[in-house]
């Protein structure tokens, strides 16, 4: 991982010996993204089975402070990282995307499990969505059913080298135009996404017309 | 003569042995099965109502809701069924006599859409209203839909990739009624919810009662559950929870899966006993098929379960603690020893939590190397240890007590009525096991006291839970002493198992409560109908009279209590 402490402290400088002990030259980018790859604060907020397997990772065994994560907020306002630990199904949704929305940049998705990831054992029911990707921008997708605390430490460590790489020219939340929150989808007779209401209004001629026809 | 009394002659007009093969119980007429209930209620005692439910028979016009009745004092399960029509279908509803009835018959509506008449709230649970049409009905068919029944051709034995999305107009897993218009469509909302909470009638100054909504996502709420409370002050009025954020389909994936494929799902249940709901499916498929596992599985299965037990009533300790504000650090505590059962359970099972350990006639395989050892260690040394400890630091604690004693109160007689089971039951003074009421497997053979608390208050359902711990403990030692040697399973493992047609309710003694399996045969591979009896869900009727003029904080610690898991509560 290059976000180590011999990572930053290589530049391509040339500093003399007697003050390597107390000058460190780094890139701004690199500071920025070692200090936020180790502090990134989880939501508190399970879904389903694999919240359970979340916590024996809060839990002494794995204990994922190790790694500056230990710090779960109930309030979404405060945290960095969304761990979507469990079945994402259509009365939920609603609240997931208000939650995502309400986030404040930087923010991370985590996909948890097979279900999160896209539908696991429940694809085929009705009232589950197939994947919390349909609605949120997902960085790290976890396998498992439930995926093992050392699996989703290994997710959490991939999403720290994802955080150090980012480049500080291409960060959204740096951008001119704020990000435009997600649309939240309504509970109908179906779960309708604002965004496919195109397709629905489509969809609904097309039926009507073949209906018009069978007569 | 049977124990149940018979109720063809106590009724010659109303009421008929339910004669098919395979069948049991007694088929009431609609129209006098209030009277039926109500003679067996007050002269029979058949005082708790424990599972309602309904199989739908398509194409037949014919849907059976079917009532599964019990004796507070003991005994096995007497079993009702009304018939209606598919299109108007209604029955009386049972929730004035039997206040437990409430949110079962709520769900039937919302699954199955049989209306009850005379039930006071009856609205969709488990799905939002305006949901379009009532998916358990065998004519109902979900956006993902494949083939009526499982293994579908497309994966065994042709085996191709086809992406469910790809079959789908909308790219994704949904399905509009054809006449949805989305510019006209008016969002129903939760009016009806709201319009629940009575308001208070003026007594001279006038004030107002605040709603107040806990959930879906809170972290008090152990997962993807809503209360609504509505507050006079701090003090709390009316509760309506909201359940249905975790409502996963076990039940029509259940049944277009094949009987096996099932045990899996279960383990998805109650995603921290899987062992005990493994338990409870195999008991209710062994019924129907008649068979019975060799002995070591039997003491393997036992062991199994009652390690769960010890488990999950750890974790629900540590994890009321979080709710009384003692937040993570006594969770630690039992989360240490849970790590040391999961590890038997991995080494056995192959999975942390997702045990699928219990087969058809024994379990899946006999203890590795080494396990006997580990598991006599822990039984033996370490675990009486950790209770002892955890009784120690907690049951003297001057806040636990405070926040504790005396809140959250259930009487034994709400109790029955409210259908709790489990913990909850046992800690209003009734002494109501299933493991000794109406015993199953071996437990026959065990030397063990059922506990009972007697104030019905959160205190007591936390030493409960201590008291149950060290019973399974003594359990374990019985099983560790006498576990015999020799197969554990009976034949060679089936993936297709034959289950003549018929019906069959198996019931265990899962740690949060009565956990029951209804499984409908009809001879094919597939069951006709999968219900699950959910502890956690059936506990939950009985929050608001627990929760009706405590503080809002208390709330909290009453639901911790309960020790729901929404994974059972929503199915």
């Amino acid at each position: 991982m290059n976000d180590s402490a011999d990572a930053l402290n290589t530049p391509r400088y040339d500093i003399p010996p007697e003050l390597q002990q107390q000058v460190h030259l780094t890139t701004l980018e690199r500071i920025y993204n070692w200090s936020r790859a180790n502090s990134t604060w989880p939501m508190m907020f399970g879904l389903a089975c694999c919240a359970i397997e979340m916590i024996a990772t809060a839990a002494g065994r794995y204990d994922f402070s190790r790694f500056g994560m230990e710090v779960m907020r109930a309030s979404p306002r405060q945290s960095d990282v969304m761990i979507v630990s469990g079945t994402v199904t259509k009365k939920m949704v609603p609240q997931i995307v208000r939650l995502y929305n309400q986030m404040s940049e930087p923010k991370y998705v985590i996909a948890m499990g097979a279900c999160a990831s896209g539908g696991g054992p429940f694809k085929e029911g009705y009232s589950v969505v197939a994947g919390v990707d349909k609605f949120l921008p997902v960085d790290v997708y976890i396998p498992g059913c439930p995926p093992t605390p050392q699996a989703l430490l290994h997710g959490l460590m991939t999403l720290q080298r994802k955080i150090s790489q980012e480049k500080l020219g291409e960060m959204r939340w740096y951008a001119k135009q704020p990000s435009e929150p997600i649309p939240v989808p309504l509970l109908g007779p179906d779960l309708i996404d604002p965004r496919k209401l195109p397709l629905i209004r489509k969809q609904a001629a097309h039926t009507g017309a073949e209906e018009e026809a069978d007569e | 003569m049977s124990e149940h009394p018979l109720l063809d002659q106590q009724f010659p007009e109303w009421v008929q042995a339910d004669a098919r093969p395979g069948y049991g119980g007694w088929l009431v007429q609609a129209a006098h099965l209030n009277d039926v209930a109500r003679w067996l209620r007050d002269q029979a005692g058949y005082d708790y109502l424990s599972s309602v439910t309904a199989v739908d028979y398509f194409p037949e016009d014919r849907m059976e809701v079917v009532y599964h009745l019990y004796r507070s004092t003991g005994g096995s399960a007497l079993v009702l069924k009304v018939v209606t029509g598919r299109e108007q279908a209604q029955v009386p509803s049972l929730t004035p006599l039997y206040p437990g009835a409430e949110f079962q018959e709520r769900e039937v509506w919302d699954l199955l859409g049989v209306r009850f008449v005379g039930h006071p709230d009856l609205r969709r649970i488990l799905l939002w209203e305006g949901f379009a049409g009532h998916p358990l009905r065998k004519d109902w068919r979900e956006p993902f839909f494949e083939e009526e029944v499982k293994p579908f051709k497309s994966r065994w034995p042709e085996g191709h990739v086809r992406r469910a999305e790809d079959g789908n107009p909308y790219g994704d897993n949904l399905q509009y009624p054809p006449d949805f218009d989305p510019d006209s469509w008016q969002p129903q909302g939760e009016d009806a919810l709201y319009a629940k909470f009575q308001r208070r009638a003026d007594e001279g100054i006038h004030t107002d009662t605040m709603i107040v909504n806990l959930g879906p996502q809170h972290p008090s709420t152990h997962g993807v559950f809503r209360m609504v409370v509505q507050l006079e002050g701090e003090t709390i009025v009316d509760l309506k929870p909201v359940m249905g954020y975790l409502h996963r389909n076990h039940e029509k994936i259940g049944e277009r899966n094949t009987f096996l494929q099932n045990m899996p799902f279960t383990d998805r249940l109650d995603y921290t006993t899987s062992m005990a709901n493994n338990f409870g499916y195999a008991l209710a498929v062994e019924k129907l098929m008649g068979i019975q596992p060799p002995e070591r599985a039997e003491y393997l299965r036992v062991m199994m379960a009652e390690l769960t037990r010890i488990m999950t009533h750890l974790f629900s300790i540590g994890f009321l603690l979080n709710d009384l504000g003692a937040f993570f650090t006594p969770s630690l505590y039992a989360i240490q020893e849970r790590e040391l059962i999961l590890d038997i359970f991995e080494a056995v099972s192959g999975s942390r939590m997702m045990c699928n350990y219990f087969r058809f006639g024994g379990v899946v395989r006999d203890l590795p190397e080494g396990v006997l050892e580990k598991v006599k260690e822990l039984v033996l040394e370490r675990l009486p240890r950790k209770i002892d400890e955890m009784d120690a630091y907690l049951t003297k604690n001057e806040i636990v007590r405070g926040r504790c004693e005396g809140v959250g109160v259930l009487t034994d007689a709400q109790a029955i009525a409210l259908s709790a089971s489990g913990p909850v039951l046992r800690a209003s003074g009734v002494p109501y096991d299933v493991r000794r009421a109406d015993p199953y497997s071996i437990y026959e053979r065990f030397d063990f006291d059922v506990a009972v608390r007697y104030h019905g208050d959160i205190y007591d359902r936390y030493l409960l839970r201590l008291d149950e711990a060290r019973q399974s403990l003594r359990i374990l030692q019985q099983v560790l002493r006498d576990l015999p040697e020799g197969p554990v399973m009976n034949g060679k493992p089936q993936h297709l198992v034959r289950v003549p047609a018929g019906e069959a309710y198996g019931r265990v003694e899962s740690p949060k409560g009565e956990l029951g399996f209804y499984v409908v045969s009809n001879g094919k591979p597939n069951p006709l109908r999968y219900h699950v009896r959910a502890p956690s869900f059936i506990n939950l009727t009985s929050l608001a009279t627990m929760a009706r003029g405590e503080k809002i904080a208390d709330v909290v610690a009453v639901l911790g209590s309960i020790d729901i898991v929404l994974g059972e509560v929503d199915r």
